[in-house]
């Protein structure tokens, strides 16, 4: 049986082998800071399998992640000038390979989706060949892998480093943005741990009139755009708001079809996304990126649609979770 | 209801912008000491959050091919297929690359396009490019106006076709969030199957109101007419 785990150490050593690559980038004027960075990283995938094994302590884990919180957080990293082609040979390169060139990035996906539909059933001597639950992920591994080759047959290049150099420069250029999503989900669960939406659902229990579920539909997909727009993420708000009241009282007490709750209530968080600040990722990037004066311009341009698909989603969840 | 000052914290951090790491940070460890947890049961929860969460980074393992496949011309290919496109105006090709978006990103496909991949280099400038075909030099405010909907068309695009596929950030967390902490079982596969409709309703009301921008820029034009036109008139005088 192939373990999600070993996927998590391939993705560890890929963060690792970048690693040491930067070490040694004198390109890169943070480069002890950033090996440093990327490096825990790597080391976290590793030391997490045995922390979700309940084979070692979790706490060692916590101090890596708050010391690569302060290593991003105090701008110790930073980024070396990426070994790449130059505009015209990117040119002369795209006029000869033409649409080849997509078929690699399309064969991630195609194998990802083979493998959570087809492989997913297959069985070896009575044991399922991915380990099941992970079928996705390992599908993610294994379209990675593959579109890695396809990609180096199409351009024709053998060395394995050339890949790994430009993997490393795009992790760069994303730098420790890259860690957010994952400490957003880490400060959910500490959320969720110290009762935070235990104590959001009490407050909404008093303010929400009894078995009204329309209602109570509403008031979690509003309260899962608020909380986004709060915490700039809707990773962030899904568990508050889940635990306060999708779980407890639309999926247990009103006995709303779970993955139509979950599905569109993590949507009704990303109409949240559109309209804050806070998201700087999706909204205050592309202002900057296309030299607005207004940063707030994508923002203005999203409102509406925001506003629209948040009434779409409460709808969808009163139509087809009861 | 101490613990709520958690949530605080983040909004205090955000709104006098810290960088967003050391106030998740700092967040966490606020609401861990006002829930009266030990500052080994914190760091346990951090631990055990990285840990159980790390199915969001592991897009990472695509960066390779997709970095390979840039340093070959992935975007001066992208540019030139879309180029092909380029007799639309203004709201139709964002319509058109609102529709490609969301469908490239339910596919997982979503580092495709982005504002420094695709917004910046090619969407913006070839919506400007129809506009000014239709209306000649663009004033300052329908330029920003253009490209504010050009990245909105990306984020739009991105957001609500993303989750229909199953290997995604956010479709992980669900299922990963919920089978951990209510001992149930989810898969992917039902929860991107819900995400279909909302698909479907972000692509008509945003498409619309794209196809709506066309109209109202030949407002703004009408409106800004007589000046810009005056302008013209002055800069060619001034050519001579």
């Amino acid at each position: 049986m192939i373990k999600a785990e070993w996927f998590y150490w391939l993705v560890g050593a890929v963060f690792l082998a970048m690693a040491a690559q930067m070490a040694v980038d004198r390109t890169n004027p943070k480069r002890l800071g950033s090996a440093a960075f990327w490096g825990l990283l790597g080391g976290c995938f590793f030391y997490s399998s045995w922390v979700v094994e309940k084979k070692a302590p979790a706490e060692p884990l916590g101090v890596a992640v708050l010391a690569m919180v302060c290593l991003g957080g105090f701008q110790l990293t930073g980024r070396g000038v990426p070994r790449t082609t130059t505009p015209e040979q990117r040119a002369a390169s795209a006029a000869r390979l033409g649409s080849k060139l997509f078929v690699p990035a399309l064969t991630i996906p195609l194998v990802a989706v083979v493998c959570a539909s087809a492989v997913k059933h297959w069985h070896i001597g009575g044991e399922p060949v991915l380990e099941a639950g992970s079928e996705t992920i390992l599908g993610l591994g294994f379209g990675a892998i593959v579109g890695l080759l396809v990609g180096m047959a199409v351009v024709r290049e053998r060395r394995p480093a050339v890949p790994l150099h430009a993997g490393r420069s795009l992790l760069e250029s994303m730098g420790w943005a890259l860690l957010l999503p994952q400490l957003l989900a880490v400060l959910g669960s500490i959320f969720q741990e110290a009762g935070v939406g235990t104590q959001v659902g009490k407050i909404t229990e008093q303010v929400l009139p009894e078995g009204q579920k329309y209602v109570a539909v509403a008031v979690y997909c509003v309260g899962m755009a608020l909380f986004t727009v709060i915490m700039g993420n809707a990773f962030a708000a899904f568990p508050v708001m889940t635990a306060a009241i999708g779980w407890p009282v639309l999926i247990q007490q009103m006995h709303g079809d779970a993955p139509v709750v979950l599905a569109v209530g993590m949507l009704a968080g990303f109409c949240g996304t559109l309209v804050t600040p806070m998201a700087a990722n999706f909204n205050l990037v592309p202002a900057a990126l296309l030299e607005l004066k207004d940063q707030y311009g994508p923002i203005k341009a999203q409102i509406p649609t925001a506003g629209a698909l948040l009434v779409c989603n409460i709808a969808i969840i009163s139509l087809f979770a009861f | 209801m101490i613990v709520l000052l958690g949530v605080l914290v983040v909004i205090l951090g955000f709104a006098t912008r810290r960088n967003p790491l050391l106030v998740v940070g700092v967040a966490g460890i606020a609401t861990g000491l006002l829930a009266k947890l030990s500052p080994q049961e914190i760091l346990a929860a951090f631990g055990n959050g990285f840990a159980s969460s790390r199915s969001v980074t592991i897009f990472v393992i695509t960066l390779p091919v997709i970095g390979l496949l840039e340093r070959h011309g992935l975007q001066e290919q992208a540019r030139t297929l879309i180029g092909r496109l380029g007799k639309l105006t203004t709201g139709r090709f964002l319509a058109l690359y609102l529709l490609l978006r969301q469908l490239t990103a339910a596919l997982g496909l979503t580092s495709i396009g982005g504002p420094a991949q695709s917004v910046r280099p090619m969407v913006a400038p070839m919506a400007e490019g129809a506009a000014e075909r239709r209306h000649g030099p663009l004033p300052e405010r329908v330029r920003e106006r253009v490209r504010s909907y050009s990245a909105s068309a990306d984020t739009v695009g991105l957001f609500f076709g993303e989750d229909c596929f199953l290997a995604i950030g956010s479709i992980l967390l669900i299922t990963g969030f919920v089978n951990t902490t209510y001992h149930t079982h989810l898969e992917p596969l039902q929860l991107a199957l819900w995400a279909i409709p909302t698909a479907v309703c972000a692509f008509l009301i945003h498409g619309f109101r794209l196809l709506r921008l066309d109209r109202s820029l030949d407002h703004d034009f009408a409106a800004s007419g007589g000046r810009s036109a005056a302008e013209g008139s002055r800069t060619a005088e001034e050519a001579k």
